[in-house]
């Protein structure tokens, strides 16, 4: 019989917005953003760390939602896909995802974006193999990663050319 | 008909962006695990670890007892309460008692024994531990020519593991034996057991809502209509009393179809929980062992003709097929990879012996290019096989059994109807892609240096818009024929155009390509229309075919929604005409300062004034228009007959798009891994609605086929373990392994359908033929024969270096003939 275990507090600042919430030692990140706080833009796809379906960036890194649990987010700033686009206007990101027909189902999307935005968080002139490399972690089912490569190099001609501002 | 509609078509055939996306992009989507609703409570099921056992006794009260547990379900209850689903086959198929939860044994690892509804998804997962299940081991098959010899029988009830057989026989195939210059023995092939797996697993959340007494479903169900009648059947109850939606949906490839057992389990589990919502999301693993995998296939004792130049004229061959635990969709496949029955090649006698087990594995269910990839990896095989006993280049060899341009509407053997195509050209665009020559000469020189270089070509068929007639030559008795799709149009009352349509899409981009055929019909931006997708059969469009898979949404949705807007707009044109006091005929459609609207007499109407009459206006309506709703539904049929029962003999699919690939790869020789160092894809899908989601599809068949070919397989051990359960054992492909495609198109437009498009999606599984065929170039001289479709580092050293498998010499043998 599972015991009854004391809840967690703790205190992240999600898309901008601070929530302090009290959480089960065993709860996920995933299940946080997804259940508790609605978010429902990250996705599951594994559940073991391969397929990057609940990428979120956690202190500007991405993480995979699924392997970290909930608590030890407290103190970090979070940034799932709803938070990517400022006051209704599209990343550049997402917008060379739509160009390239970066996309079928979109389950996928919402992790490769963030994957592709810490990479050009980094790297302003990406090669085919950092553009490939960054997104080995991110398993998309119906694209062939073809256009989503394509994507991938949208957006860094698009952010290079606005200096990086939007990131 | 079809040159001029195509003549004045202005969005179809376009690159419209996806209408799809502005949700999409901001995570925004709607997927069936989203969905919550009050009082919701969630489901896990309880698997067996077993593949074979008899349940002895299920111990339920520990878990019952779990503070915040609702329910517990058991397959003797659900037994107890319900019929077995229906089975399509005929006896012994027929005779299957096959429930949603395993009644007195199990059958394959990870099989629903009983299920557990409880406040929490967390709390679920512990109680389903609580639950106590006595096993009493018995023997596994997990070999379909094992499961044959009936030592170990999973149905009793069946009294053997023999599904189905049918000899499939045309021309005569004895003479062309006799005739025959050169007979090629091919003793043995297997084609592997995979899954093209969404990303989006299976969820299911539904109420057996005790208020109304009805089931409600939201789900990602990929062919919903086919599932209502299942489970009505299964659950007793009227039809209409199921209403199934989906909205989003993660991809499925076929893998969807079969979620119906977990659907009746959900409304069972509601209904016991006194009408509350029960949520169930399939985990990953369960997933990978317990959804449906693609059918596995044995290929036995082939024997092939051919006359002094090559060409074949005959096959005989003897075809074993998995199809695991239980039937379900199966054995529809028995006779679906017979829609390809003699491939792109021009055969004319052949006689296969087709027999379908079922073993202690997970059951399969239509996996993207669904029992046609098989057979066309089989022929494929085959020719490149002959080829090289006969010492003809592999393009050569097709060349000289391809179906000819000229040929086309060609009639098979078996009475299929290929619409169109053209082979040559399409084998001409992928060597020029891929700079054959140049390849051709680079290989020679590698080879001096002794690397294992091979090039492939893949040639292959996606039959799409299937004849269900089919389903009476496995069984003359299944009620079952043709094909058909609804759609409906309407303007809404403020004048909206609005469309539904019954498919389910899973990313194929149905939104967008519905918005630009009726954009095109009433001469309107696709921007102006609203499509409603995803099922629902409350909104009354759909057939009993609806749904989406089996390549067929550009023929069989896209004319329902073309008929649809047809029937909007001359009820439109009617009744402008009568507010306008014009002809019909001289009414136009545009678009002018207030929005679309229809014009003549100098005087024009708007959308909303003409919506406005026949909705809220209506007085003014003389009584000869009292019939227009501008509320128009069409369902499309398409023009098939019965096939004959007796010959299997008849048209079974609409329309054949081809694909032809090419790839170049190079086995390392210190390590086995196979690189691909080139690969070209050329596809021929008619006339083209939207060339980048053409285009994103064969990518995305390019990869799933790739992957399938080199990196994905479903194993199991000696005992029914399944060893590639979750991701990191399965290895989907990802970026780092896919290389890059050069891509190139013909056009053979369709005569069968309205706009030449043809279904595609599914792929034909081109990239397994191509790569089979590739590392098969790479191997024949080190005496090693590609007998199976998955060919992995490992696969490659055990043949190679541990001669465990794949030896040439005693699986291939070339008779010469006086
Ligand atoms: S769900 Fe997190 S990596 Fe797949
Ligand atoms: S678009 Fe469907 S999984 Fe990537």
């Amino acid at each position: 019989m599972p015991e009854a275990v004391a809840k967690i507090g703790i205190k992240i600042i999600v898309n901008g917005k601070t929530c302090s919430l009290s959480v089960e030692p065993r709860q996920l990140l995933v299940e946080l953003l997804r259940e508790t706080l609605d978010l429902t833009g990250t996705h599951v796809g594994c559940d073991t760390s391969y397929c990057g379906a609940c990428t979120v960036l956690l202190n500007g890194k991405a993480v995979k939602s699924c392997t970290v649990f909930a608590f030890q987010a407290d103190g970090g700033e979070i940034t799932t896909v709803e938070g990517v686009e400022k006051s209704g206007n599209l990343h550049p990101i997402q917008k060379a995802f739509g160009e390239a027909y970066g996309l079928q189902c979109g389950y996928c999307t919402p992790g490769l974006m963030l994957s592709t935005f810490q990479l050009l968080s980094k790297t302003k002139d990406p090669t085919e193999k950092d553009l490939r490399k960054a997104i080995a972690g991110n398993t998309c089912r119906c694209t062939g990663y073809q256009n989503v490569l394509k994507a991938m190099t949208f957006a860094a001609k698009a952010m290079k050319e606005s200096n990086g501002h939007q990131v | 008909m079809i040159m001029s509609e195509t003549q004045k078509q202005k969005w179809v055939g376009k690159a419209v962006p996806r209408k799809e996306e502005n949700r999409l992009l901001r995570g925004r989507g709607k997927f069936a695990d989203d969905l919550k609703l009050r009082e919701m409570v969630y489901l896990r099921f309880v698997r067996s670890p077993y593949a074979h056992a008899k349940i002895v006794n299920i111990h339920t009260s520990a878990a019952e007892a779990l503070p915040g547990v609702v329910a517990v379900l058991t397959g003797a209850e659900i037994a107890s309460q319900t019929q077995p689903f229906i089975e399509i086959g005929p006896d012994p198929c027929a005779k299957i008692k096959d429930y949603p939860l395993a009644v007195s044994k199990v059958r394959y690892q990870g099989e629903p024994v009983a299920a557990v509804v409880a406040e929490s998804a967390a709390l679920a997962d512990d109680a389903a531990e609580l639950v106590q299940v006595d096993y009493e081991a018995l023997d596994p098959v997990v070999d379909a020519e094992d499961a044959l010899t009936d030592k170990s029988i999973l149905h009793e009830e069946a009294g053997t593991n023999r599904i189905w057989n049918g000899v499939f026989e045309y021309g005569d195939v004895e003479q062309a034996f006799k005739n025959a210059a050169y007979v090629v023995q091919i003793k043995k092939m297997h084609f592997h057991r995979f899954s093209s797996t969404p990303l989006e697993t299976n969820v299911v959340l539904a109420q057996w809502d005790n208020k109304d007494d009805r089931i409600y479903y939201w789900c990602n169900n990929s062919f919903p209509s086919f599932a209502i009648q299942f489970l009505a059947a299964h659950l007793g109850v009227h039809i209409d009393r199921i209403r199934v939606e989906t909205s989003d949906i993660g991809g499925s490839f076929g893998i969807k179809i079969t979620s119906y057992p977990q659907m009746a389990v959900c409304a069972l589990a509601s209904k016991k929980a006194a009408g509350r919502p029960v949520k169930w999301v399939e985990t990953r693993s369960e997933h990978m062992t317990s959804s449906a995998h693609g059918n596995e296939r044995t290929f036995r004792d082939t024997r092939v003709a051919l006359d002094k130049n090559g060409v074949i004229t005959a096959i005989a061959s003897r075809h074993i097929d998995d199809c695991g635990a239980y039937p379900r969709y199966e054995p529809l496949g028995c006779v679906i990879w017979s829609q390809v029955f003699a491939g792109v090649y021009r055969f004319k006698n052949a006689r296969i012996d087709f027999t379908q087990a079922a073993t202690n594995k997970c059951p399969v269910g239509p996996n993207r290019g669904y029992s046609r990839m098989q057979h066309l990896w089989f022929l494929e095989r085959v020719v490149d096989i002959c080829a090289h006993e006969l010492k003809i280049p592999a393009d050569e060899m097709r060349l000289r059994n391809y179906v000819r341009p000229e040929e086309f509407p060609y009639t098979t053997p078996n009475g299929c109807v290929y619409d169109s195509g053209n082979y040559p050209k399409m084998l001409e665009v992928a060597k020029k892609l891929i700079g054959w020559d140049d390849w051709k000469k680079k290989q020679e020189k590698a080879r001096a240096e002794g690397r294992l270089i091979g090039i492939g070509i893949g040639t292959t068929l996606d039959s799409g818009t299937n004849n269900f007639g089919q389903s009476q030559i496995v069984n003359p008795g299944a009620p079952f024929s043709g094909n058909s799709q609804g759609a409906n149009c309407k303007l809404d009352i403020y004048g909206e155009v609005v469309v539904a349509v019954g498919s389910c899409p899973q990313g194929q981009g149905h939104e967008t390509t519905a918005a630009q055929v009726v954009a095109d019909v009433l001469n309107i931006s696709p921007d102006l229309i609203t499509v409603r997708t995803g099922f629902d059969t409350e909104r009354n469009v759909h057939t009993g075919f609806s749904g989406t898979y089996a390549s067929q949404f550009a023929v069989s949705g896209l004319s329902a929604v073309h008929g649809a807007a047809q029937k909007l707009k001359k009820e439109m044109s009617r009744l402008a005409a009568f507010t306008l006091e014009s002809k019909e005929d001289d009414v136009e459609f545009g678009v002018g300062q207030q929005g679309p609207e229809l014009r003549a007499n100098g005087k024009s109407i708007n959308y909303w004034a003409l919506a406005n009459i026949v909705n809220v206006n209506s007085a003014v309506l003389p009584t000869e228009l009292h019939e227009i709703t501008l509320n128009c539904r069409y369902v499309w049929r398409a023009p098939f007959k019965v096939p004959d029962k007796q010959r299997k003999y008849g048209n079974l699919t609409l329309t054949y798009a081809s694909q032809l690939h090419m790839a170049v790869i190079e086995v390392e020789l210190d390590t086995f891994i196979p690189r691909i160092l080139d690969y070209v894809a050329v596809d021929d899908c008619g006339t083209v609605i939207n060339p980048p989601i053409v285009e994103g599809q064969v990518y995305g068949a390019t990869a799933h086929g790739i992957g399938a070919a080199l990196m994905e397989t479903c194993v199991y051990d000696a005992v029914g373990n399944m060893l590639t359960s979750t991701f990191s054992d399965y290895t989907p492909i990802t970026a780092v392994n896919m290389p890059k495609v050069k891509y190139g198109h013909i056009e053979t437009p369709s005569p069968h359908s309205y706009s030449g498009a043809k279904g595609m999606g599914e792929g034909g599984a081109a990239p397994i033929h191509t790569i089979s065929a590739a590392l098969q170039d790479a191997l024949f001289d080190q005496g090693i024969f590609i007998e199976d479709s998955f060919n992995n580092a490992d696969a490659i050293f055990r043949a190679v270096v541990g001669r465990e498998h794949g030896q040439a010499a005693n699986l291939v043998k070339l008779e010469k003939r006086a």
